[in-house]
């Protein structure tokens, strides 16, 4: 059976007056039914361009998809036609975004934008698409589900606005579901009980996840994989617990150090990575990450690394983990 | 913020602001007639000048008289506290011209002025809004073009000269609508006929009177259709698998009407004070035709009693709007 979902060769170009910049290049992965896939990286790497570019949600201008397939249940959705489209997002694909309060219409009730989503894509009448909001309302933990239907946005805690986009991503029971930095916008308490609402409904409706996030430690906490991103590319990829043990790219060790771990001594400082993301319209000749590399090579500026596969499972783009998994001649 | 906000509660907070706003047209109001009282008697002359003058009247006992029988010989702080507790009995004084109550002479005018202000109003948020958002949508392309030269050339030209331009055209060359008035002297038949005839009267001083405001509110839409295009929640909208057009009239458009609704409320005098103009242009039978005629004989309570109905129409205007914006937008609470 195809998975859910399979992103291949994905490229966005932002087309702007400096020019043409890849946001994202040639990006692969696949998300199995029930499996849950972390996009990581830092502010700026393309993570939540790929996002919208598997919705065809871009920002055209300055951004267009340029290139690769995105197959949803096995079928290219980059070919569709808009119209096609809008039958895809809402039903097949549920999509929840960053800050919950400015993510909902600020002059519409709950119920209407969760019964919109409902009338749009099934058969519902009024009176049955309200009784099925409600149903969502108390699925997602919201309390006092019944009332809330007659709230307003600005009536409800950033907990309950992100409840309220969940219930609306998971209206038409999709079979894919992308959550942008669900919970960086909420209180640390809040974020846990989204996270394990999140976990839960996915695990119950055999959902695939794309979880896109920066913080590592929420990424060990709900990713079954976890894909890598450095400006626009993929430079990682590995299951979550080989990832936090052994991450192979220098960037990747580089997040993991900057992630504070509780119960470390208190003197240890966190690891900073030196220098900036570059710029997309001024990325470096070989690898993008090589002038930021603490195992930085010649080699590295002048020719840019393929994703290889040292074990089985995982793959990188580094010239440095490529030699430490080169059979050792002579030995 | 806990508590939910139902619908009922909702009509608890605009009679709230009914009445708060009621409540506060008192001083507003006090105001208006202290002030225009002045103004008026600041001005050189007085009609018993005038009204003697016309009729011939010299004989300065009789000027005395009427000098006494209209008041106008008690000081001014005491004439204003009489006209004052005359208004709070309804009572606006005698008009000679009219030769009857002022009350009368304003409500026999005012029905046309309101249509007049009315339908100037809703032709321009129709035309305002669908050029606006026709603006947006097609942004930056030969239609946006279009609607910013109409826009530019709607604001820029004086409305009684638009006014005389399309009398000239459409009236005097092209002989299709009537060149002024209300309605066809001798009568259209009565029934449908009478309402056509009005119609046909009114479409040329409602254009030149509505497409001023037509040209602003289509400007602040499209920037601000453009600005809430951008916002979070209406890539939720389309995330959620919204069509282009349904996202744009149910999210997009009713989230910029919103300054839109504000500028109505500010220029609801302004159109009062426009219609003057129009009525004067097209002999259209209303308040403003009215207003000028007084203005001219200095028959100063009539000027004064269209004055304090015309605050009374404005803050009016204004509470419907208020109360629009409230059903507009939840999140406001109007203070």
């Amino acid at each position: 059976m195809a998975l859910p979902l399979e992103v291949r060769g994905l490229s966005t170009t932002l087309f702007t007056r400096r020019g043409e910049m890849k946001a994202v290049d040639g990006l692969s992965l696949s998300v199995g039914a029930g499996e849950t896939v972390a996009l990581v990286g830092e502010s700026g790497c393309g993570k939540s361009l790929s996002a919208l570019s598997i919705m065809r949600l871009l920002p055209d201008p300055p951004a267009r998809l340029v290139g690769g397939e995105v197959k949803l249940n096995g079928r290219d959705i980059v070919t569709l036609t808009e119209e096609a489209m809008l039958d895809i997002r809402g039903q097949e694909i549920g999509m929840i975004f960053q800050d919950p309060m400015s993510s909902l219409n600020p002059v519409a009730t709950v119920e209407k934008q969760i019964v919109e989503v409902l009338r749009t894509h099934t058969d519902l009448g009024r009176a049955a698409a309200r009784e099925r909001a409600r149903e969502l309302l108390e699925l997602v933990g919201m309390p006092d589900a019944g009332r809330r239907l007659d709230a307003y946005p600005h009536q409800l805690s950033g907990g309950m606005c992100q409840r309220v986009m969940i219930a609306m991503a998971i209206a038409c029971s999709p079979s894919v579901l992308i959550a942008d930095e669900p919970t960086t916008a909420l209180d640390v308490t809040v974020q846990a009980q989204v996270l394990a609402l999140l976990k839960k409904l996915q695990t119950d409706a055999g959902m695939a996840m794309i979880f896109i996030t920066h913080d590592l430690g929420v990424v060990a906490e709900t990713a079954d994989r976890v894909v890598v991103m450095y400006a626009g590319r993929k430079v990682e990829e590995a299951s979550v617990d080989d990832l936090f043990d052994a991450p192979l790219h220098p960037y990747t060790a580089g997040l993991i150090g900057a992630t504070p771990t509780p119960g470390a001594a208190r003197a240890a400082r966190l690891a900073d990575i030196p220098g900036m993301v570059p710029p997309l319209n001024a990325l470096p000749a070989g690898c993008a990450f090589a002038p930021r590399c603490p195992r930085v090579m010649e080699r590295c500026r002048r020719e840019r690394p393929e994703l290889s596969r040292p074990t089985p499972g995982r793959l990188v783009a580094c010239f440095a983990a490529e030699k430490d998994f080169a059979p050792k001649d002579g030995a | 913020m806990a508590g939910v906000i139902a619908s009922s509660s909702r009509r608890v907070a605009a009679l709230r602001l009914l009445r708060r706003r009621l409540f506060q047209a008192v001083p507003l109001m006090l105001g208006v007639v202290v002030i225009n009282f002045i103004l008026i008697h600041l001005a050189p002359g007085s009609f018993l000048e005038l009204m003697t003058a016309e009729n011939q009247v010299s004989d300065p006992a009789t000027v005395e008289l009427l000098r006494k029988a209209y008041g106008l010989a008690d000081p001014i702080w005491l004439q204003l506290l009489k006209y004052i507790w005359a208004l709070l009995h309804f009572d606006f004084g005698f008009s000679y011209r009219q030769n009857m109550p002022v009350i009368e002479a304003i409500t026999i005018n005012l029905p046309a002025t309101l249509l007049l202000m009315i339908s100037s109003i809703a032709l321009a948020l129709a035309v305002g809004v669908a050029a606006g958002v026709v603006a947006s949508v097609k942004v930056r392309t030969f239609w946006d073009t279009l609607v910013s030269v109409a826009a530019m050339f709607f604001f820029a030209a004086p409305s009684f000269w638009l006014g005389i331009m399309m009398i000239v055209l459409f009236a005097v060359k092209l002989g299709w609508l009537p060149v002024g008035g209300m309605m066809t002297i001798g009568g259209a038949g009565g029934g449908v006929a009478s309402v056509l005839d009005i119609l046909a009267h009114l479409l040329l001083p409602t254009l030149a009177l509505g497409l001023f405001y037509a040209a602003i509110y289509a400007r602040v839409l499209r920037s601000s259709m453009l600005e809430v295009s951008q916002l979070d929640f209406v890539r939720t909208a389309r995330a959620k698998g919204l069509s282009r057009n349904k996202v744009t009239l149910s999210h997009v458009l009713r989230n910029a009407l919103l300054p839109v609704v504000t500028i109505l409320g500010v220029q609801m005098g302004t159109v009062l004070a426009g219609s003057v103009v129009i009525e004067s242009v097209f002999s259209w039978p209303g308040v403003g035709s009215l207003l000028f005629d007084s203005v001219s004989s200095r028959n100063y309570p009539v000027v004064l009693g269209i004055m304090v109905l015309g605050t009374l129409v404005v803050i009016c205007a204004n509470i419907a709007v208020d109360l629009v914006y409230m059903w507009l937008d939840p999140r406001i609470e109007i203070r």
